[in-house]
Order: C-alpha cells, then sequence, then structure tokens
C-alpha cells in the first residue's frame, strides 16, 4: 500500500532534500521499514535503540497521533499521510 | 565541542555579544552542542535544545542595580547587554505576595503567592516572548508568530506591536473571548484553527518546516530555546525577592511544561553561581484534570507520556501532548515533590478562595494551582511547615466566564434604608 511521508527539515539531509516522499507497508512499522531501506540511516532516527519512536518524535498517520492509537502497529491504509514532527513546547 | 548549524536558514548569522553570555545550543537528550541559530530540535535525536552560556562573575549587587523587570537578570540570559535600550514590554518583577490569610485557611505555616498577572498583558508569557523578540531580532526576522492556547498570542501581537514587527498567531478557535480580544486588538493577524491547542501547534510546526521557518520568528517553535528561558526569570525572581533564598516548595501549573522546567534551571544557575545557599528545594506540578497527561503518568510510575484530549476550563493549560513532561516527571521525582490535578469544580473553588483571602483575582491555570496547593496540604503531600510558593500566571479577567455565574452581586434593591437592612441581614 503506498503511503506518503512528510519528512522534517532536520531529517531532509538523507531524503535529497525532500520535504515529502512515497513509502509502502500496512503498519507504520512496515513503512518506517521500507523508509530506512530507501534512504539509509533515517529510520535509526526516528527510532530509539529500543526500536520504539524517541520520546521527543510525534508521528500522525492522517490527523491522528499514533500514541493514540496502535504506535508502530498502527495501520496504514493506501494514500495515508504520514507526518514525522519534533515535539515543541510553550503555548 | 561539535559546532553544527541545524537547518538551512537565511537568517542573519548571530554576531559575538548579539546574545549576552549565551554561547551555544545544546541538546537537552545527547548533549550534542549547535551554534546559535533559529533552531529547536537535535539532527542526533530529536530532543529539545536549549541555551549554553558562559557566565562571567554575577552579584546580588550588580543585579539589584539593573532595572525592576526581568533586564536586571540580563547577564543570565540570552540577551545583548544594551538590551534595555530597545522598545521592548519589560515584563517582570511582579509581586510576590505574602498570603498569611490563604495560609491560615489552609493550615500553612508561611505562604506566597508570585502574582504573574502583573505583567503588561496579564500573564508570565510576557517573560518568554521578551527574549523571543531579542532573538526575532538577531536573526533579522520581520514577522512574530506563535501558536497559542491563549496567553501567549496577545504576549506576542503587544510585544511585536512595541517592537515594531509584524504579528500572526495561531489559537485554537474556540479560546475565551477576553483571549481572542487580547490577540487581536495590538494589530497584526490572528488566525483561529479548528482544533485543539495540539492541532494548532503541528500546524505550525509543519508551517516552519515547509515554508516561513528562515523568515518568521515562531516564538515557540524556531525561537523556542531562546523564548524559554524568560521562564528562568521568575525563580530568579522568588529567589530574590525571599532575600537571596530558594523557597522550600513551590507549585507550578503545567501545559508544555516548559515554564517548569526553567524554573528548575534557573534555581540550579542561582546556585552554581553562589548567589543563593545550596539547599533541596521541591518543584511540584499542577494540572486540570480535564487535561492531565503528566500527572496521570506521574500516578502510574510512568516515564513515558500517553496524550490526551483535553476537556476543561483551564484553556490556557490545555494541551494534551505536553513536550517537556517527561522533564516535568523527572524534576518533581528529583526534588521530592509531586504531579497532582484538581477537577474544573475544585479549579472554581481555588479561584474564589484566593480572590476571597488575598484579594488575588487568577484565572484558571491560577485556580489550577491553588487548588493544587489545597488538595496537596490535605492528602499530606505538601508539607505545611515548609515555606511555599504558589504560581499565578495569569489574571481572572481574561477567564471570567469560569467564576461568572457564582460571582454576582448580593442584592439588587431600591434606593431606600428598608430595603438595604433586609439586604444585608
Ligand atoms: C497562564 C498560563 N500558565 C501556565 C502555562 C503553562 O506553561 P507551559 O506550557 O510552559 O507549561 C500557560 C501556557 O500557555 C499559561 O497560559
Ligand atoms: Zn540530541
Amino acid at each position: 500500500m503506498s503511503v506518503s511521508v512528510r519528512i522534517p527539515t532536520i531529517l531532509r539531509t538523507y531524503t535529497g532534500g525532500a520535504a515529502e516522499v512515497n513509502a509502502e507497508g500496512a503498519t507504520l512499522r512496515d513503512v518506517l521499514q521500507k523508509l530506512d531501506a530507501d534512504f539509509p540511516g533515517i529510520g535509526a532516527r526516528i527510532l530509539d535503540e529500543t526500536g520504539k519512536i524517541r520520546r521527543f518524535v510525534n508521528v500522525y498517520v492522517g490527523d491522528e497521533d499514533v500514541r493514540f492509537a496502535d504506535n508502530l502497529d498502527t495501520a496504514t491504509p493506501a494514500g495515508a499521510q504520514i507526518s514525522i514532527i519534533p515535539a515543541v513546547a510553550g503555548g | 565541542m561539535v559546532l553544527a548549524t541545524t537547518e538551512n536558514t537565511t537568517a542573519s548569522p548571530a554576531r559575538a555579544g548579539d546574545f549576552g553570555p549565551a554561547v551555544a545550543l545544546s541538546c537537552r537528550e545527547c548533549g550534542a552542542r549547535y551554534d546559535l541559530g533559529p533552531s529547536f530540535a537535535c539532527i542526533e535525536c530529536f530532543g529539545p535544545l536549549e541555551i549554553a552560556y558562559e557566565f562571567g562573575r554575577v552579584t546580588r549587587a550588580q543585579i539589584a542595580e539593573g532595572p525592576t523587570n526581568i533586564w536586571r537578570y540580563r547577564a543570565l540570559l540570552p540577551v545583548p547587554a544594551d538590551v534595555t535600550t530597545k522598545p521592548n514590554m519589560a515584563p517582570g518583577w511582579t509581586k510576590l505576595v505574602k498570603a498569611d490569610n490563604l495560609a491560615r485557611e489552609l493550615g500553612i505555616r508561611s505562604l506566597h503567592i508570585k502574582d504573574d498577572s502583573g505583567n503588561p498583558t496579564h500573564s508570565f508569557k510576557d517573560r518568554v516572548v521578551a527574549i523571543a523578540v531579542e532573538a526575532a531580532r538577531n536573526f533579522g526576522f520581520h514577522t512574530l508568530s506563535c501558536s497559542s492556547t491563549g496567553n501567549l498570542a496577545g504576549a506576542v501581537t503587544a510585544a511585536a506591536a512595541r517592537a515594531g514587527l509584524d504579528a500572526c498567531v495561531f489559537i485554537p478557535a474556540n479560546l475565551e473571548e477576553a483571549k481572542i480580544v487580547m490577540a487581536s486588538v495590538y494589530g497584526g493577524k490572528l488566525v483561529g484553527i479548528e482544533g485543539t491547542y495540539d492541532d494548532v501547534n503541528r500546524f505550525c510546526s509543519e508551517l516552519i518546516g515547509d515554508e516561513l521557518g528562515d523568515r518568521w520568528g515562531f516564538v515557540n517553535v524556531n525561537l523556542r530555546p531562546y523564548y524559554a528561558e524568560g521562564s528562568k526569570t521568575l525563580a530568579y525572581e522568588i529567589a530574590e525577592q525571599l532575600g537571596w533564598r530558594i523557597p522550600d516548595q513551590v507549585i507550578v501549573p503545567v501545559a508544555s511544561g516548559s515554564q517548569l522546567t526553567k524554573i528548575d534551571k534557573g534555581f540550579k544557575e542561582l546556585i552554581a553561581l553562589g548567589l543563593v545557599e545550596d539547599r533541596p528545594y521541591k518543584i511540584f506540578a499542577a494540572q486540570a484534570e480535564g487535561c492531565s497527561p503528566v500527572s496521570a503518568a506521574y500516578k502510574a510510575g510512568h516515564d513515558v507520556i500517553r496524550p490526551v484530549k483535553p476537556d476543561t476550563i483551564a484553556k490556557s493549560l490545555a494541551i494534551g501532548n505536553p513536550a517537556d513532561g517527561p522533564y516535568v516527571l523527572d524534576i518533581a521525582r528529583r526534588t521530592g515533590g509531586a504531579v497532582e490535578d484538581v477537577t474544573d469544580a475544585e479549579i472554581v473553588e481555588a479561584i474564589r478562595l484566593l480572590a476571597r483571602t488575598e484579594g488575588i483575582f487568577a484565572e484558571t491555570a491560577g485556580g489550577v494551582t491553588v487548588g493544587v496547593l489545597r488538595k496537596l496540604v490535605a492528602s499530606g503531600v505538601l508539607d505545611p511547615e515548609a515555606e511555599t510558593v504558589v504560581l499565578n500566571t495569569g489574571d481572572g479577567l481574561k477567564t471570567l466566564d469560569a467564576v461568572a455565574g457564582q460571582a454576582r452581586p448580593t442584592a439588587v434593591i431600591r434606593p431606600s434604608l428598608d430595603a438595604f437592612r433586609t439586604a444585608i441581614a
């Protein structure tokens, strides 16, 4: 299933500057694996040593923060828009 | 020291002295260091960047000679020495009110309210924005912006007006009327977003990534490391106003958690600089039950914070996904404090209690801290013998609806002596 992934500025060195890339996968975990295969090293920036989403990264599938859903097991239906955003405090 | 720039930007490079004693940005998670620039997240680990300093010698006397606003601490802030000569809101040096009546009512020995409703736009946000304005100037940004739960928006539009910058601020569309009025009366653009603060925040983060980050200063996004330092001045003022002493315990409201972490940073700096005695202090965090992800994690013994969808009258604290939440947990645990939350009804009761006992009319955020104070005293978690300071971070006139139904005329009468006697009987 093809999804599109929005890449934050600080990870665009991996995607050759691209702000949005396509990836495949039925779950967020699969999508991030495919992303890492296409852009080696990017996965380790998003996931920590234990394979969990880093605590200062917010990942959204559509409008939903994946921590409200099933984290890495969150389903990523065809056409889904995935966003990776650094956490920002103060408001 | 590893030095790198984190983002491509056309912002003007910092010149020596622009940021006073600040020397670098440093990742709070992994310690990686970066040049001072308009960046906020570590490229190694996404951790938040904070200002690293090389402080010169700073004395109490030097500080006391400074102006009666936050600039008396400019030697400890990322601002140039001549900051006082530029037009700005000059916030700070708000009252530390000795709250003997409230203390008596709650059975506490020594209590003060740090009343930040006395700032120019009636919330503590003037402190953080003042530092962000300097950073925006240094980077050559012409527009000041933010995502806000309301108070920050007003602080930004007001500060931009005085500084001669353009403003464009983003809020959830359903905020309190007074906050909408304040955010728009100073000019600039006010954009209401259909959604929660977390939606607004996400939108702004994406805007900055894609479009505006090299031209606009989002005070709590690309200027966040500078902005956040403004909250340290609360710690400095509390200590100085107590006669250069850190209180035993402080109660701080938590939305994103930024303010609380910087109050801790401020106390630590005062100790490291030898400006106060090195003795333990406890920091307690206060949330509204309807948006209490940090309190829930604290009570469950977790280090990870599960975001929530907020539903509370304390809209200024309604951040369901608090970025500095993990640090709030660390600080509460490390200092021997706690994290507690109160219901909307308890918030309203606390607003009225503070007003009735001390003549201070707090917005809902102040109701949260005073409500938590009361709850922690009742549960025995807070030591009633220890010197306690509670923050009131905003003005009750901003959230009139919270108490409007309950604060009414005692009587409405004809102007006659008889009617009066009956009414006050
Ligand atoms: C009045 C008031 N108090 C406290 C806070 C909490 O600040 P922080 O996000 O730094 O935890 C806010 C945040 O908007 C606020 O408006
Ligand atoms: Zn880092």
